[in-house]
């Protein structure tokens, strides 16, 4: 079987499966809808203040939601052994990864982006920074899930290991979350996002090339245990 | 030269050659500590803004420097660890993280007090202490995930990844922290450009470096030692050590 085959296969027996498991598809949204609410809950309704606070909002829930999801990337493979036939495939070990990743980002991250405006249009961001908002979320949730998986990788052997990825991830989330919101923050102020944005197309192209070795690295590490 | 490498790179040596390396990395350290302090905190001038407050400069910019280099020499052992698969690079690799995590909770508490005096405020959200206090959570993550696996060795592994892929991160999270936000007083030491400091402030900080330095490969080997004799409980050389130790 040619490279592309498998590799479509692969992508496409992963969105098979998240269809098939709709409510589990479903949850990162509900949380991201959750934590949307609660900022204003926590801050107070007074709507400067949330206009303010928006972008940082959505995008710190955006990326909670993210870390909430990883840890399925390879837990039921890792589990049932399909993940042990996966290395043992006469195919990239990176490039399945890759794909991998790219189908549990089109699956469980691409649908908060649907919802994303919604709840900036409900903080209060004015529309026409919606498509900066939009943008930033495109170019910054693939670096979420790329470099979140590196960590989920890491795990894979710990069982009940949610503190410990939130410790891992977190911080290396730091440049995506600033170059994100600060996009949506110039726009919202009149001044070109076009800087922070390349910036984050940057960091994309980064953790597409070079974070899926290391997450075949550490998969190979936790079979062969 | 690869033979002389292996034979370092043996558990039963090693143990041995650390116990003989650490009295004099001490007898080196003691001194330097004890000159490069009287030097700073007494005979160096004192600063024209800042006045006698900028004395903290001789245990912070140390301190700063240290918890980087660590992780720098860390992804050196984390190289070694993934492509020669040595063991005492493993360990040498682990026994550095809690110094590492010792220097950056020093370079806060330090730049806290001095920011205090200087600033007007414990902590402010400045660009460098943020991203030191990043830094902190990559070390405290290294420590967690090795705790939080039963085989080492397999820790060790995964351990290494993830060293590299921090570092690759620090300069991206830096420059990101940097550009978002920026307080604190630039370098006045650079490698490239003639430091902007007097040469009595200098010597001092200079030796207070090389102190800490020494400083790390020392609590290193005790550290190193400790995790070694624990891993290789089982090895014929930990038996004879305890038997030569309770016969003398």
């Amino acid at each position: 079987m040619s490279t592309l085959n498998s590799l479509f296969f692969l992508c496409r027996r992963d969105v098979l499966i998240a269809f098939r498991h709709r409510q589990q598809a479903l949850n990162p949204l509900l949380f991201f809808v959750l934590v949307c609410l609660l900022f204003p809950l926590g801050i107070g309704a007074s709507a400067d203040l949330l206009k303010a606070i928006a972008p940082g909002t959505i995008w710190i829930a955006a990326l909670l939601a993210v870390l909430m999801s990883l840890d399925s990337l390879f837990r039921t493979d890792f589990e049932d052994g399909s993940l042990e036939l996966m290395i043992l495939e006469n195919q990239s070990l990176t490039l399945l990864v890759a794909t991998r990743v790219f189908a549990h980002w089109l699956m469980t991250v691409l649908p908060l982006l649907l919802l994303a405006p919604i709840m900036a249009v409900a903080l209060g961001l004015s529309s026409n920074v919606l498509i900066i908002l939009l943008t930033s979320l495109l170019l910054g949730t693939p670096v979420l899930s790329f470099v979140g998986a590196i960590a989920a990788a890491l795990i894979i052997v710990i069982p009940h290991n949610g503190m410990l990825l939130a410790l891992l991830v977190l911080p290396l989330y730091v440049p995506a979350l600033i170059f994100g919101t600060s996009a949506v923050n110039n726009a919202a102020l009149g001044i070109s996002p076009e800087g922070p944005l390349y910036i984050l197309a940057a960091l994309l192209v980064l953790s597409l090339t070079l974070s899926p070795p290391a997450i075949a690295a550490a998969l190979r590490t936790g079979v062969s245990q | 030269m690869m033979q002389w490498f292996h034979r370092m790179a043996s558990p039963a040596w090693f143990y041995r050659f650390s116990g003989k390396l650490i009295p004099f990395l001490i007898l080196t350290f003691t001194p330097l500590l004890i000159i490069g302090l009287y030097g700073g905190l007494v005979t160096a001038p004192s600063d024209y803004q800042q006045g006698d407050a900028f004395r903290i400069i001789y245990v912070h910019v140390p301190a700063a420097w240290m918890s980087l280099f660590i992780y720098i020499v860390m992804a050196v052992y984390a190289v070694i660890t993934l492509i020669w698969r040595i063991k005492l690079a493993e360990i040498l690799l682990i026994s550095s993280a809690p110094v590492g995590v010792g220097f950056t909770i020093l370079a806060l508490a330090t730049g806290s007090l001095w920011g205090k005096p200087m600033w007007g405020t414990w902590w402010s959200w400045d660009a460098r202490l943020t991203s030191e206090l990043l830094l902190l959570f990559l070390y405290l993550g290294v420590i967690g995930l090795y705790r939080a696996i039963e085989e080492k060795r397999t820790a060790s592994r995964f351990v290494s990844i993830l060293v590299l892929v921090g570092t690759v991160n620090i300069p991206i999270i830096h420059y990101s922290v940097e550009w978002w936000n920026t307080l604190h007083q630039g370098s006045t030491i650079t490698l490239t450009e003639k430091p902007s400091m007097h040469i009595d402030m200098l010597i001092p900080l200079l030796m207070m470096a090389i102190a800490f330095k020494v400083f790390y490969g020392i609590s290193l080997l005790i550290q190193a030692r400790a995790e070694l004799v624990e891993r290789e409980f089982n090895s014929r050389w930990v038996r004879e050590l305890v038997e030569e130790n309770s016969d003398g």
